[in-house]
């Protein structure tokens, strides 16, 4: 029974934000410092830290790219991965977290991260090539080998569990 | 015009003008990502209406120009004003169609003036900014043409909107807010209605309704939330400062006062929103167990959730209605003989261990039906005590069925869309992670489940059509099923059996035996509860079925096992009412001779003497088996209980206490091997508390207090399920999703529902009421409350109108019209379903077809590829052979110094290019020389080709 989560403000993220490392965060955030905390800090989140993509997600929302944010990053994060998020909104950010290579394009080494990722590289190679040319197979709408982000975005709505558990709560 | 508002307008405009740029910018790359053709096709539409328009405004620019050189910058504010005025005489199309093209023009006459007049290059810069602007926002604006019509109604919503994103979005635009209203404020002042055209306004609605556009969708667009910050903060002013402006002459006021309750309206709204959120019982204590357990767990604690609301409801109509009249305005306790201990009892009747078994004071108290009397009403309100606990009877079973089927449609509604699995692997693959996840245990449980799933669907997919030795499979799942039906047969006839004997030992008379004896029949349907679904599970593994099938197979069969224990429970207890019932007649026998005897002794003593008072404790009374049905489950619902808590605690937290401790001094790892933690069981926990509230549904007619009992239940292992969860248990090891068994369980609920409402109906219906005891007392059946209030508190006509109507004549095709229009809408909707399952099937062919299709012709192209390549190739071959006799020749006839570079180019044309004919080729080779002396050498061979050819 979907109830509404309270919304959680900029205040609250703020002090999340600043709870990870007080001695770099001023309290004062008027002038804008150029404030950035480390992935190692952001990665070791309680709500990210079991997460087999955390690094992707620091990375993909972190403005340098390599997972290193500041607090507009942290905000925008958890704008996208709260319940209020709208699904196509989410649905390009899960397009970027799983496209590994930055190429705008899911390809076959994409899927291949994500399911070791997933299965903690339990699967043999066969069985991971079989899952990879599945989803291709069932996914991919051009037919160009590889899922761009209308395929995705095709597929990912009518997931039914999509919605439910591609967000994150604080 | 005061000096300082001219500045502040100036201020503003200068965010204006960022912002405008920034906007262009944002709706460029958004465009150009979204809709490349879209924004070509307005661009032309909107310059060919520049151009028409730009004639027809002449005059009006003229007329407004002096008034712009005063004060060019407030320009767009004021006309908006104007125009308000003379907006209800023109048409609002020809404003659309006209207004786009004169704002450009003006902005840029505007700017010349000021050129003139101030010559400075910052203003100039700005007003050049802000004609872009507008003409960005016109593109914009045009295809929301419909919108800006209706602005005035949608404004409403839209501020609605905007301040719900501002909410969400950040806190940060709020502490702005009131600043912004001060700015509002004074651009009220400032801004004169007189010096505005109607194109101004509509432009300026246009731009404002299109502002609002964007805050809305701001929260969906993939930006950086800088950007989304600067962006939502500055579309937020300009709206602010001249939404007001848009009211109309006199009604300015007013509109902005709207505005401003509009908006305090909202913000009352979500703190409302918020604060309801925070009444939601037990909220954050289940997300918390959801991100620690996944959305399987959390569903049960949802159930219990749900399950404490209606019980809750329940127990207001029994206590409100039923409990609390008869308390306060009823006989009090000691005035009859059904409202008194008997003289027998009285010793006993305040020990804990009688008090306990619901006897004593307890059995002769509002809990129980016996001690309700049959007076019409009570009290000065002349409460209709029988009729409204009959009422009450029937209405807890109404609003439970109406709860539950109401729930079951809904749960219908939201699952019957996803049974498409067209993207199976895909939605394994990209939504199988919870991201809630945030505890290491379930991650790893979680990494586990999505293993197999993957392993699964491999298998599955791999061998649909596989066969193991399917005799040996057939013949275990028999096998299997036999032991349960034994098991199933043992444990009711085992429950049959202690019930007949507690009967015996109740004969006997309680206090002989021991507390086993007294307490057996709850413990043995509590132990075989608690035994049987194990001994299932065993057997379960026997059959080597897909787990989800497996699940249900244990989930039907502890069904079947709880139902049987509950109905042989029923057979026995009716045994007993009808045992009651013959020691009733025979009480009631020997009460008139009593009554007889007492009347004839006291005639013989004095005829004239008052009737002998007879304390009510001695009165000597029936057995009244509704109490005694009353009791049967409370003591039941209280065993269960028991046992469900004590369980928890021996079963979860001792064993996770001694697996916690002993690990430090034992020779195996406990907690990775055989005790281990204990798993939360979902299914095992929805079932009991299914069966417990069936308990309440048959018992709650007899003993009033069985939903306040069920209440507090509820409460308690609310919080002690929830501790226990958090502290000694694990995360399951096989993660079910709770979405799809969620009607599965309301399912089951209403089967239950519908069982236990049976009996209940049975016995009110065709058993006769005791004849001393409960509000029925003395009428033939307990329904005759209802044709005795139709009789004397209805008028005359209206119980014959009810006699007609229940006259079997008309129930009759009553119900065969129900009936029909059941099967006529039950027959609509599997026609709808089916048209469903074929569109879904055609869709899916579909897009099959298409995606071969798309296979076939991305084949075929690549064939004509390879194809053309390769006669390509071969020509280039014969092309480069005779290319080579050219050269050959031309390297013999004109130059020795041939570069080597030509010949490797003409070899790796083909391979890039599948250019075909020689000339082509030639032509090709020319031009794409690099080298700059290769084309004076190309021409001469070009030049020599017919000299070869002529050879």
């Amino acid at each position: 029974m979907g109830n509404k989560q309270t919304i959680f403000t900029a205040q609250q993220l703020f002090h999340r934000y600043r709870d990870l490392a007080p001695q770099l965060v001023p309290l004062d955030y008027t002038n804008h410092p150029d404030v950035k905390l480390p992935y190692e800090l952001i990665g070791s989140m309680p709500e990210l830290k079991d997460n087999p993509f955390r690094q992707r997600i620091a990375e993909v929302f972190s403005e340098d790219g390599e997972g290193n944010m500041t607090l507009d990053d942290f905000l925008d994060m958890f704008s996208v991965l709260s319940e209020m998020a709208p699904r196509d909104l989410k649905a390009y950010y899960a397009f970027k977290i799983y496209d590994f290579n930055n190429d705008d394009f899911i390809c076959k080494s994409d899927l291949e991260k994500t399911l070791n990722k997933l299965t903690r590289n339990e699967l043999t190679e066969d069985e991971v090539r079989m899952v990879c040319e599945k989803v291709i197979d069932e996914a991919d709408l051009d037919n160009d080998g590889r899922l761009s982000l209308e395929d995705f975005q095709h597929m990912i709505v009518r997931a039914p569990d999509f919605l439910s558990t591609f967000h994150i709560r604080i | 015009m005061p000096r300082d508002s001219l500045i502040t307008s100036e201020n503003d405009s200068e965010q204006d003008a960022d912002l405008s740029l920034q906007e262009e910018h944002e709706s460029k790359t958004h465009r150009t990502k979204r809709r490349d053709g879209d924004r070509q096709k307005k661009k032309r539409r909107n310059e060919r209406r520049k151009g028409g328009t730009r004639a027809g405004e002449g005059e009006e620019d003229l007329q407004a120009i002096s008034e712009k050189r005063e004060r060019s910058k407030r320009k767009r504010a004021k006309s908006k004003q104007e125009t308000s005025r003379r907006e209800n005489n023109e048409e609002e199309e020809a404003q659309l169609t006209g207004g786009k093209g004169t704002k450009a023009r003006k902005d840029i006459r505007n700017e010349k003036t000021r050129r003139m007049e101030k010559e400075e290059v910052r203003e100039v810069d700005e007003n050049v900014d802000k004609g872009k602007k507008k003409q960005g926002s016109t593109k914009k604006g045009e295809k929301k043409e419909d919108g800006g019509k209706q602005l005035v109604k949608e404004k409403a919503r839209d501020i609605k909107k905007k301040k719900h994103k501002k909410a969400e979005t950040s806190s940060e635009p709020e502490t702005s807010e009131e600043d912004d209203d001060e700015e509002e404020d004074n651009d009220k002042d400032v801004v004169r209605p007189e010096c505005l055209s109607p194109e101004e306004l509509e432009k300026l609605k246009e731009a404002v309704d299109e502002r609002k556009k964007l805050i809305q969708s701001l929260r969906g667009k993939p930006w950086p939330m800088k950007k989304k910050l600067v962006t939502l903060r500055e579309s937020q002013e300009f709206v602010e400062k001249y939404e007001g402006a848009l009211g109309k002459g006199k009604g300015r006021k007013l509109y902005a006062y709207k505005v401003l309750m509009t908006k305090k309206w909202m913000k009352f709204q979500r703190d409302f929103e918020n604060f309801k959120t925070a009444c939601i019982p037990w909220e954050m204590k289940i997300k918390e167990i959801e991100s620690h357990f996944g959305s399987s767990v959390a569903s049960y604690f949802i159930f219990l959730r749900w399950m404490y609301g209606i019980n809750m409801i329940l127990f207001g109509l029994t206590f409100g209605l039923v409990m609390v009249p008869e308390a306060l305005m009823g006989r009090p306790y000691g005035s009859m003989p059904r409202k008194t201990v008997p003289r027998a009892e009285e010793a006993s009747a305040m020990d804990f261990a009688v008090l306990w078994d619901f006897g004593g004071y307890a059995q002769y108290s509002v809990l129980f039906y016996g001690y309700y009397n049959n007076q019409r009403t009570v009290g000065w309100l002349k409460f209709r005590m029988p009729l409204s606990y009959f009422l009450v009877g029937v209405g807890t079973v109404a609003y439970s069925y109406m709860v539950v089927i109401r729930t079951m449609a809904r749960n219908a509604n939201e699952s019957g869309v996803g049974d498409d699995n067209s993207f199976n692997f895909s939605w394994k693959m990209f939504t199988s992670w919870d991201y809630l996840i945030g505890n290491a245990e379930t991650a790893d449980n979680k990494f586990a489940s999505i293993t197999t799933s993957f392993k699964e669907a491999i298998l599955e997919e791999q061998e649909s059509h596989k066969d193991d030795n399917i005799h040996l499979t057939r013949f275990l799942r028999v096998l299997a099923n036999f032991l349960v039906l034994c098991c199933l047969a043992g444990s009711g006839y085992l429950i049959y059996f202690v019930v007949r004997r507690s009967q015996k030992f109740a004969l006997d008379g309680l206090e002989n035996h021991t507390w086993w004896e007294r307490n057996e029949v709850n413990m043995v349907m509590s132990l075989l509860g608690m035994f049987c679904p194990m001994l299932f599970d065993v057997i379960s593994t026997l059959e080597n079925y897909h787990p989800r099938v497996a699940l249900q197979w244990q989930l039907g069969r502890i069904f079947a096992l709880f139902l049987g224990n509950l109905y042989t429970f029923i057979i026995a207890l009716m045994d007993e009412i009808n045992l009651k019932r013959k020691e009733e007649k025979v009480v009631k026998f020997n009460i008139t001779m009593w009554e007889a005897s007492l009347y004839n002794g006291t005639v013989l003593e004095n005829s004239t003497a008052p009737p002998v008072t007879i304390h009510p404790a001695d009165v000597p009374r029936g057995p009244c088996w509704e109490t005694m049905v009353g009791q049967e489950f409370v003591r039941l619902i209280i065993s269960d209980t028991m046992t469900t808590y004590i369980t928890l605690l021996i079963g979860d937290f001792l064993r996770a206490v001694l697996v916690r401790f002993l690990n430090y001094c034992w020779c195996w790892d406990l907690e990775a091997g055989f005790p281990s933690y204990s798993e939360f069981d979902v299914s095992g926990n929805v079932l009991g508390l299914i069966f417990n509230q069936g308990m309440i549904w048959m018992g709650s007619f007899y003993a009033p207090c069985l939903p306040a009992l069920n209440v507090i239940r509820l409460h308690v292992s609310m919080y002690l399920q929830c501790w226990a969860v958090m502290c000694c248990n694990v995360p399951q090891e096989r993660v079910f999703k709770a979405s799809g068994s969620n009607n599965f369980y309301m399912a089951m609920l209403l089967v239950i529902l519908f069982l236990s409402t049976l009996p209940a109906i049975y016995t009110i219906v065709s058993i006769p009421p005791s004849f001393d005891c409960g509000p029925f007392s003395g009428k033939n059946r307990m329904f005759d409350v209802i044709h005795e209030t139709l009789e004397s508190d209805f008028p005359p006509w209206f119980s014959k109108v009810f006699s007609y109507a229940s006259n079997p004549g008309l129930v009759l095709p009553f119900i065969l019209l129900m009936v029909l229009a059941i099967y006529y809408l039950q027959s609509t909707s599997k026609s709808y379903r089916e048209a469903n399952v074929e569109l879904k099937k055609k869709l899916q062919m579909q897009n099959e077809e298409n995606k071969r299709k798309n296979k076939r012709a991305a084949l075929k192209a690549q064939m004509d590829l390879e194809e053309a390549r390769k006669t390509a190739q071969e020509q280039q071959r014969n092309n480069n052979a005779s290319v080579q006799d050219q050269e050959d020749d031309t390297d013999i006839h004109v130059s020795g110094q041939n570069p080597p570079p030509v010949g490797g180019r003409g070899s790796q044309m083909p391979s890039s290019r599948d250019s075909g004919s020689r000339t082509h080729d030639r032509g090709n080779h020319g031009p794409s020389g690099y080298l700059p002396g290769f084309a004076r050498q190309t021409e001469p061979r070009m030049y020599r080709v017919p000299s070869l050819q002529r050879h």
